[in-house]
């Protein structure tokens, strides 16, 4: 086996091990940071389709978190207070069950994402980084003069949606069904990566005449792959929205798309398991600076500068060498 | 992020919080970081204040910061309930974090006090028996200054505030007493630096007064815009735009302007006397409003702790709900709903020495209790 | 609604982009000779900023103020440059993004770390401060008036540098290509430090212009960060022009839409609803231009290619 398979494998049991210490030790808020490393994750590997295979830096990933945790937010909002989300055209209620949310969340995640990507990939480079940066901004404004869902103060859900046959207020079950999500979302990802459309993704990303040459357009590939980038990162927002009970426009910042950015490349681009790695060293890191001083933000900037500087290919390419191209 | 060995530092040694099994865990999650880091410092160093003061050995602060981030502050608060197990939580500067937090962890049985948000909901029907607000309902300040307006025979105000609920929130409550006629509303983009255009708007419009609820530095930029403009319209706005930790990054630009406070340094009473001098001699520079409510939220709770054991919920609450301590304020006392019926005073900017500082000119509402209490049944 | 007060709004929209033009022209310049993105230019902005509110509190001097926020500025974006910026000349843009952020978080701490937590003061000097009667009774601040010619004296001053000098040449050069002007004999090291440093010195520039009417604290650069790429997308990435043109474009929508919307709304909605939606809406406005600039031309109104 490559070594990098070996890590994966490693993180993927690491990241099942601590949270089943901490509920043996009972520390429960162990088994929420280990839930929170796997939903910032499942956002790190949407945008790692985008990113990694198909080379398109988007800035404006918290759209697609952002729509996905209101998809969370409006629906059980309407369910806990029993008012219908519209009565006309047609009847739509609230609801309280996850994967009626999930589904609404993967659909408004992926609509926002085809439209936005439509427009936005008509441009490249610095100027398609750009423009979905100021397709955030628009969310974001919106999202907090938008009084209906709460605005600014966002919007707080008082009991964590169902599954039916799981109680999800119960961390290690919730954190289970999360951890199973991302391993379904893993297997489609890989599964992506190596079809037919994956290649041509990757070939678009690495020579677009040659793309253009053997019949494909370059700018569908694209828009695919966005859409289907969106559509994770918009399940992760609402699995995330769960987490906290809680949504609000903070979601749509533009930090938020910053730091969904930095797990990936903390973690490796466009190496499947980059984003969990990531996440995972993310979260550590603030838990670790946050005790040593209140300026913590600052040993987290000297640290990823280390990264970007030093240790391109993120910590993957850092323990399991370079090479990512040859699969 | 724990301060462990910052609490520690001023007078709590790790020992004595071993030794004392009864003892009460306070979690405190307030901001730390970034832009509105004073607030959150300031309210950590009032209620630390009174906690060494008091020297005793049965109280232990655990500290975090949320980074003024809502989900944030929500994580924290379940680390505080599920692995701190601490038994009253406080802290949280903002009411967006207050609104995220709070009705979790009452409903999980945990006591919430609040230093500085009071959001409407919380006050009206989504008031609870273990949220004691210490500082205000979000509307108090609003309601002063429009009362304030009346009585200085104001009767064309020109009101603005950010587009966020908050900022509804505050137009509401100036309006809610405030009897005059309107001479413009304006609700401008929230963290907006540039104020010319509604200043111009504001110069245009033949208004009488200025209402603005700018916290932070938007009520910066505008004050020093404002003097800058030659309009000379008198300005009212809610003290914490005047504000001892922001008034000397307006300086000249605020001077003479009116503000609506529940608390001053120069209240005259023992309590208070002392707080500012401990405050200054402690920290090296004035105490904030910030500072004074942490200061009271943390001699509220040990007066509570003095009178009944936090394991007896009953017990705790009622002692809590008596509001048992010297106030810096003076008078206090909790409404129906757990929020507090208090004077609110009218403040004048001025100059002491090279400091810009806040005076006492009047009392706008006395005995104040929010609008909200009526819809609270508990 | 008055045409004085029209007439005003206009010239605060000018103002506005005169002053995005500032941060814009460095952001626009170190894009277009070294093909990078930073967004550690808003934590250049502050550091001129705070710079300038330190020395007028130390000395009481306005132009010495000044000055200070071009010397920090620029010594700031020269150590950034030499220590970190030249290693990220030949990365993606990702790899800029991402250091660049990570400077941000080191500029914005360390100087909370510096200066503390709370805003510092800086006041426009008594020379410049009150109105002026404009031609028509228009009452107009003098200090804005004075950025608005400062602004322009700057433009005009970039644009000279451009067209007639030697630095303007190898810019230009530069911009063109890259291999050329290291093959004409030029240090190519020693050019991009010092069009760092002189991008550094115009966004510390602005930061203290501005901070002396609004607030100095840690963060203040972020948002006006995002409005000058903001600026540089809409008018081409790389021009100078552009980022003028841009600049007054933004400026105006901003303010414009913020004064005029809500009243637009209002002749058909009532005034509290049209007050919101409208003010919504302004907010979103300058994003809409962006996206329907670049939807129309997908390399700004002055780009290339």
């Amino acid at each position: 086996m490559r070594r990098e398979t070996l890590l994966n494998a490693a993180v993927l049991l690491g990241l099942l091990a601590v949270p089943l210490w901490a509920w043996a030790s009972d520390e429960p808020f162990i088994i929420t940071l280990a839930t929170k490393v796997v939903i910032l994750a499942i956002a790190g590997i949407g945008l790692n389709l985008a990113l990694g295979l198909g080379g398109l830096v988007s800035l404006g990933h918290a759209i697609f978190f952002g729509v996905g945790g209101y998809a969370m937010g409006i629906l059980a909002s309407h369910a806990q207070s029993y008012t219908p989300l519209m009565e006309w055209p047609l009847l739509i209620e609230g609801t309280k069950s996850m994967p009626v949310i999930w589904l609404l969340a993967v659909i408004g995640g992926a609509c926002a994402a085809l439209v936005i990507g439509a427009l936005s990939l008509r441009t490249t480079g610095v100027y398609f980084i750009m423009i979905t940066l100021a397709f955030g901004q628009m969310f974001y404004y919106f999202a907090i003069s938008w009084p209906a869902y709460g605005g600014e103060d966002g919007l707080a859900i008082y009991v964590r949606n169902g599954f039916p046959g799981l109680n999800t207020l119960d961390p290690i079950q919730y954190f289970a069904l999360c951890f199973g999500v991302m391993c379904v979302v893993l297997l489609f990802v890989a599964r992506l990566a190596g079809s037919a459309f994956g290649l041509a993704l990757s070939g678009a990303r690495q020579n677009s005449e040659r793309v253009q040459a053997v019949g494909l357009v370059p700018y569908r590939l694209y828009l695919v792959a966005f859409t289907l980038s969106g559509a994770i990162t918009g399940l992760s927002g609402a699995l995330y929205a769960d987490l906290n009970r809680f949504v609000s426009p903070t979601m749509f910042s533009w930090q938020t798309s910053g730091e969904i950015i930095i797990f990936v490349i903390l973690g490796g681009v466009g190496r499947l398991f980059g984003p969990v790695i990531g996440a995972a060293l993310f979260i550590v890191l603030e838990h670790l600076l946050g005790g040593l001083s209140e300026f913590w933000h600052i040993y987290l900037g000297a640290l990823l500068l280390i990264v970007v500087l030093f240790a391109r290919g993120g910590l993957i390419g850092l323990l399991a060498g370079k090479e990512v191209a040859h699969d | 992020m724990k301060f462990r060995t910052f609490a520690a530092a001023i007078g709590i040694s790790a020992t004595a919080i071993a030794a004392q099994a009864e003892g009460l865990k306070v979690g405190m999650i307030t901001t730390l970081s970034g832009g509105g880091a004073g607030l959150g410092i300031d309210v950590r160093d009032g209620f630390m204040l009174a906690v060494k003061q008091a020297a005793r050995d049965d109280i232990e602060v655990v500290i975090e910061d949320d980074q003024r981030k809502p989900d944030v502050a929500v994580q924290l608060a379940d680390k505080m309930i599920q692995s701190e197990k601490v038994d009253v939580l406080t802290g949280i500067i903002w009411s967006n974090l207050a609104m995220a937090v709070i009705p979790a962890s009452v409903a999980q049985g945990k006591f919430y006090l609040s230093p500085n948000a009071g959001p409407s909901q919380l006050a009206g029907k989504g008031c609870d028996p273990n949220y004691f607000n210490v500082a205000w309902q979000n509307d108090n300040l609003h309601e002063a200054a429009g009362a304030y307006a009346n009585s200085a025979d104001l009767t064309n105000s020109f009101i603005l505030a950010p587009n966020y609920p908050a900022g509804q929130d505050a137009l509401t409550g100036y309006k809610r007493l405030y009897e005059g006629e309107l001479a413009g509303e304006i609700y401008t983009k929230l963290g907006q630096t540039d104020y010319a255009s509604e200043i111009a708007q504001i110069r245009a419009s033949g208004a009488d007064s200025v209402y603005f609820f700018l916290p932070g530095g938007m009520g910066i930029s505008f004050l020093k815009q404002y003097a800058d403009s030659g309009l000379d319209i008198p300005v009212v706005g809610p003290a914490f735009s005047f504000d001892q930790g922001i008034l000397q990054a307006v300086g000249e630009a605020a001077l003479g302007v009116k503000n609506t406070s529940q608390w001053n340094k120069d209240i005259d009473n023992a309590a208070n006397n002392a707080f500012v001098a401990s405050f200054q001699k402690e920290y090296d520079r004035l105490p904030s409003l910030y500072a004074s409510q942490g200061f009271d939220t943390a001699n509220l709770l040990m007066s509570a702790m003095d009178k009944a054991d936090v394991s007896d919920t009953e017990a705790f609450r009622a002692a809590l709900k008596e509001a048992d301590f010297e106030s810096v304020r003076g008078d206090f006392a909790f409404g129906s709903n757990n929020h507090p019926v208090q004077d609110i005073y009218v403040r004048e900017v001025i100059k002491e020495g090279d400091v810009f500082t806040n005076k006492i000119i009047g009392t706008a509402l006395e005995d104040h209790a929010d609008a909200y209490a009526d819809q609270c049944n508990m | 609604m008055s045409i004085i007060l029209l007439i005003e709004q206009v010239l605060n929209g000018l103002q506005f982009g005169v002053m995005l033009f500032l941060m814009a022209a460095g952001l626009t310049l170190i894009f277009g000779v070294m093909g990078l993105i930073n967004l550690a230019h808003g934590s250049l902005y502050m550091v001129g900023a705070f710079a300038a509110a330190g020395t007028a509190a130390a000395t009481g001097s306005f132009v010495l103020a000044l000055a200070a926020s071009l010397v920090a500025a620029a010594t700031a974006g020269a150590i950034v440059e030499l220590t970190v910026i030249r290693r990220l000349y030949d990365r993606d843009h990702l790899d800029q993004v991402l250091a660049t952020f990570a400077l941000i978080l080191i500029f914005s701490e360390g100087t909370r770390w510096i200066f503390g937590s709370f805003p510092l003061f800086l006041d426009i000097p008594e020379y410049l401060s009150g109105p002026v009667t404009l031609p028509g009774g228009i009452e107009y601040p003098l200090y804005r008036l004075t950025i608005i010619l400062i602004g322009l004296a700057i433009a005009a001053g970039l644009f000279a540098l451009i067209a007639k000098t030697r630095i303007g040449i190898q810019i230009r050069a530069g911009e063109s290509d890259r291999e050329m002007i290291g093959a004409l004999g030029v240090n190519i090291a020693r050019l991009y430090t010092l069009i760092f440093a002189l991008g550094a010195a115009l966004a510390g520039f602005a930061g203290a212009l501005i901070g002396a009417i609004q607030s100095v604290q840690v963060g203040m650069g972020e948002p006006v960060l995002i409005l000058a790429f903001v600026v540089i997308v809409i008018g081409g990435i790389g021009s100078i022009k552009g980022a003028l043109v841009g600049a007054i474009l933004v400026g105006l929508t901003d303010t414009l839409g913020g004064f005029l919307l809500p009243r637009l709304f209002a002749t058909f909605m009532d005034a509290s609803a049209a007050m919101s939606v409208g003010s919504a809406l302004a907010a979103m406005s300058i994003y809409i231009l962006m996206a329907g600039v670049l939807l129309v031309r997908p390399t700004g109104l002055f780009g290339g290619q």
